[in-house]
């Protein structure tokens, strides 16, 4: 026999003696209901506030919170000039970015060379890139998290290798909790989904030397989402 | 095999370390702190931690059919995947991975399931350079030490420790703070992630509806050990199955608020295959290994089925008072904490790890703090109903018996209050000392003063 | 009512006051008060080793003799949780078990049974000191009993309460104090530590045995703070 079947009949013998309901040690009452309990997930997270304007008020503390640069421009225009701004201020030489709308006016705006992923690129190439553009598939209020994929965001090493993650979004990008934006993946790509999928929720940080925050562990230093 | 002794030895040290006592408190006092910010935020954390567990016993009590399921998506998309019923079998398909790979360097992200079946070891003695990127785990491999805990695996080390060790093996550490270390470590790894030859991770979740593997991690070291080396690996226990997609929803911010009091973990990151086609990045191939190694022994106890219900978090060994005294190193285990205490003596022995059961005063602040409501604390009872059941101990069951005489004959107890009684300044007068039966107690405790009426005695002359 | 008070074994032995304090103060309420003479233990210690043959061998006379009553009282929330909580597990398949249940529901602690079932939080008491109160974590946990022994605090004159910083156990944990008596030790100067910041003069609790715990590290430790039961706070006039 493999050990496939090995485990799995192990697992069908153990399985014959129920378990307690779970919770049942505790006093709440067990939610009786034969559908995913997880479904009802919305009524339990954080609150979100009913209009987008609330949520993107959310969504802006939230980023704040995690040390993300998050700015919500009036047009194309305004959020060019802030990239410009950011690129002089951190003397970018070079970025790194994957061909898309968004990205592509972000990337070609600052004149500079640009490291295309699409086609495959070299890693070193792109390890000594300042920045990686992005464009991402949500915004995610409730948590001040994007939601990026292999397939929407060049790749899997481009939004965690450069110092720099800069996400391009538009405002209807926003979505309000974690269950929207999961529903929102599964509509927009099952079955075939990118072979990666990541939320990403502040830059790249770490707390294991004594608990202290500090930023940049191995991923990006910084995240800036640029929103219009 | 005298486990006991050695975890009574590391007990008694660790315990009666001040500094280690303080230290771990302020570590975890910024947690606490947090962790309450974030709970406080949901609208319900208790409906949600009912809903997490009633979706984990979902996962758990049909663990049969959503492994089927995300075995076969897995496979449909290319991905590789290996049973093993033991830790040598995991070790040996993963040695065997790197031997058809000719792989000389592997670099890891952090897996508790890869402390669990000693893998580094088994690796380094067949010559592969085994790099660990998570900055804790790092810190632990390069002291050649186990994680102090499953999630912050280097919070027993001070900054000037870590400053000296990176000193010693690294010879580069610019200053003590945290923030001069941590850039040593990034700088050290990124050359690593380009030049290894195979990824290994471990994994949070499994999702049988979509065929996925889901990753937590703040740093950013899993994103790109999975990201860049042409191989991936992914050793992962078979309990961590969730049934849908959607479930993620609750569990990513239920185990970043459990386990460190954050909103979201950085990072959270679904793989569903090796790099598809269209693709510009990614491993060509991804192996993914579902581990057993004694938890169907687990499963087979219903009673205690519900602790394959543990997501990791760590939130029970952070309460404990218990751990917060002895710290993580004197379990001796790879899960230490009131789950590694349940779960242990089912994966390596009732008899040689019951001590850890009875090293508890049962006062559930880890079922408390559980947020897929493990019963943790019950489950210790349990540990130690099994273990006195199959190997009671001879002289702890005839006092229990003699005890029981007392307790039941009205005289006898009486009597026996009157010899504590009277005996009292004999005991006094050896207070402490080894010829004191009380010593256990009386080595650094006072024991009151017996009084000669008893309660009963002022209800009989009341009366 | 007729109320079946049980004195633990240990309150009887070593701190007589706080069981005649119970009886005082349920007399005072009206009540007819009885203790079954016979009961010394309700078989925890067995029962918490593991070894429930020798647990059942003590409790099973205790439940034959709370059978008929009316109400149990019990005068600590470590006992009061083996019998409401786990008698009807150790009983479990056995003649008794229906008998566990209906004794388990009949039973209560006594800070929880003058609040939750006599709904009494004013004593009349009057106890002019500083005091925090530390919440046995069978009370707490298993019973569910937190809010009970405050609100009778609130209510006694002249007393100051003030909450410890962190809720955590003593560290006794029955025979694990001396089976494990440094990690005890230690829990149990955490405890001490905490009670300390609050600058109280007395630590109050339901449960004597953690107060016979924390009490014996503070008297070793030569501290001032003492130690004192719930049920003697509210007899004290």
């Amino acid at each position: 026999m493999s050990e496939r079947e090995n485990i799995l009949g192990r697992i069908r013998e153990a399985l014959k003696v129920p378990a307690p309901l779970p919770g049942s040690h505790d006093d709440m009452s067990v939610h009786a209901s034969a559908e995913a309990p997880a479904s009802h997930a919305r009524e339990w997270l954080p609150s979100v506030g009913a209009s987008v304007a609330e949520q993107f008020d959310l969504f802006a503390r939230n980023c704040a919170d995690l040390k993300t640069d998050f700015q919500l421009f009036a047009n194309r225009d305004e959020l060019k000039t802030a990239l410009a701004k950011i690129a002089a201020a951190e003397k970018w030489q070079r970025v790194a970015s994957h061909d898309g709308e968004l990205s592509n006016f972000a990337s070609r705006s600052l004149g500079l060379p640009v490291l295309l992923t699409d086609q495959g690129y070299d890693v070193q190439a792109m390890e000594k890139c300042d920045a990686g553009i992005t464009e991402c598939d949500a915004l995610i209020a409730q948590t001040g998290g994007v939601a990026v994929t292999s397939r929407s965001a060049g790749g899997r090493a481009l939004s965690v290798l450069p110092p720099h993650h800069v996400v391009i979004a538009r405002r209807e990008q926003l979505v309000a909790d974690l269950p929207a934006a999961f529903a929102l993946l599964q509509a927009k790509y099952a079955p075939d989904f990118p072979s990666m999928i990541s939320f990403i929720t502040g830059p790249s940080r770490t707390g294991d030397i004594e608990r202290i925050l500090v930023l940049g562990a191995h991923g990006p230093k910084k995240l800036t989402i640029f929103c219009f | 095999m005298n486990f006991v002794s050695e975890f009574k030895t590391r007990a008694t040290e660790k315990s009666g370390d001040l500094r280690h006592r303080q230290f771990i408190r302020t570590a975890l006092r910024g947690y606490e702190v947090a962790r309450d910010k974030r709970k406080g935020a949901f609208q319900s954390w208790e409906s949600a931690r009912q809903a997490a567990a009633e979706t984990k016993w979902e996962a758990v009590n049909h663990l049969d059919k959503h492994l089927e399921s995300l075995v076969a998506k897995l496979e449909a998309r290319g991905t590789k995947v290996h049973w093993a019923s033991t830790g040598a079998q995991a070790r040996e398909i993963i040695a065997q991975i790197l031997r058809d790979k000719k792989a000389r360097c592997i670099i890891k992200s952090k897996a508790m399931t890869s402390e669990e079946i000693h893998l580094n070891d088994a690796l380094e003695k067949e010559g592969f350079t085994v790099v660990e990127s998570d900055l804790g785990e790092f810190i632990v491999q390069l002291r050649h030490e186990t994680p102090y805990h499953i999630v912050f695996p280097s919070m027993h080390l001070t900054r000037d420790e870590i400053r000296d060790l990176f000193q010693k093996e690294l010879g580069d550490a610019p200053s003590n703070t945290p923030e001069d270390l941590t850039m040593v470590a990034r700088r050290v790894m990124r050359q690593k992630y380009i030049t290894a030859d195979v990824g290994f991770t471990g994994a949070n979740f499994a999702i049988a509806e979509t065929g996925m593997i889901s990753i937590t991690e703040n740093e950013g070291n899993s994103r790109l050990t999975a990201a860049l080396p042409k191989t991936m690996v992914t050793l992962i226990g078979i309990e961590k199955v969730l049934p849908r997609f959607a479930d993620l929803a609750l569990f990513l911010p239920m185990l970043a608020t459990a386990g460190a009091g954050q909103p979201m973990t950085c990072y959270n990151t679904m793989y569903s295959g090796p790099r598809q086609p269209g693709e510009c990045d990614g491993p060509e191939e991804w192996h993914v290994v579902l581990l057993d190694n004694r938890r169907t022994e687990l499963l087979a106890d219903a009673e205690q089925r519900d602790a394959l219900h543990c997501i990791r978090c760590g939130a029970c060994l952070n309460v404990c008072p218990i751990f917060r005294n002895v710290g993580g190193h004197t379990y001796g285990t790879t899960y230490s904490g009131p789950v590694g205490a349940v779960i242990t003596p089912h994966l390596r022995g009732l008899q040689d790890w019951k001590h850890l059961s009875n090293a508890s005063s049962l006062c559930g602040a880890c079922t408390e703090a559980c947020p897929v409501k493990i019963d943790l604390h019950h489950h210790l009872l349990q540990n130690r109903r099994n273990a006195s059941a199959s190997q009671p101990a001879f002289f702890e069951k005839l006092a229990y018996q003699i005890f029981g005489i007392v307790a039941n004959e009205p005289r006898f107890w009486s009597l026996a209050k009157k010899i504590g009684w009277l005996t009292q300044p004999l005991q006094r007068a050896v207070k402490g000392s080894a010829l004191d039966p009380a010593k256990a107690w009386t080595k650094t405790r006072d024991l009151p003063p017996m009084p000669q009426e008893t309660f009963k005695d002022w209800w009989r002359n009341r009366k | 009512m007729t109320v079946t008070l049980f004195i633990p074994c240990f309150v009887d032995a070593l701190y007589p006051r706080a069981g005649i304090s119970m009886v005082e103060i349920l007399e005072r309420l009206g009540h007819r008060v009885v203790c079954p003479e016979e009961i010394a233990c309700c078989g925890q210690p067995p029962f918490n080793s593991g070894y429930h043959a020798e647990a059942r061998t003590i409790a099973t006379p205790v439940l034959e003799k709370l059978a008929d009553a009316e109400a149990v009282v019990i005068g600590s929330g470590s006992c009061g949780a083996m019998v409401k909580k786990f008698y009807p597990e150790l009983f479990a398949d056995t003649p008794h078990a229906e008998l566990a249940k209906q004794v388990a529901a009949r039973t209560w602690e006594f800070s929880d049974f003058l609040v939750s079932k006599l709904g009494v939080t004013d004593l009349g008491a009057k106890f002019p000191h500083k005091v925090t109160f530390h919440d046995g974590c069978h009370g707490l946990r298993e019973l569910g009993i937190q809010k009970q022994p405050r609100a009778l605090l609130a209510n006694v004159r002249d007393l100051q309460f003030v909450e410890m910083p962190e809720v955590s156990c003593c560290g006794f944990g029955g025979t694990f104090a001396a089976k494990f008596p440094m990690i005890s030790t230690a829990m149990g100067e955490v405890k001490c530590a905490s009670a300390a910041e609050t600058g109280a003069e007395y630590i109050v609790s339901s449960d004597s045995s953690c107060l016979m715990h924390i009490q014996g590290l503070l008297s070793r430790q030569g501290k001032p703070t003492k130690t004192i039961s719930l049920a003697e706070v509210l007899n004290h006039k």
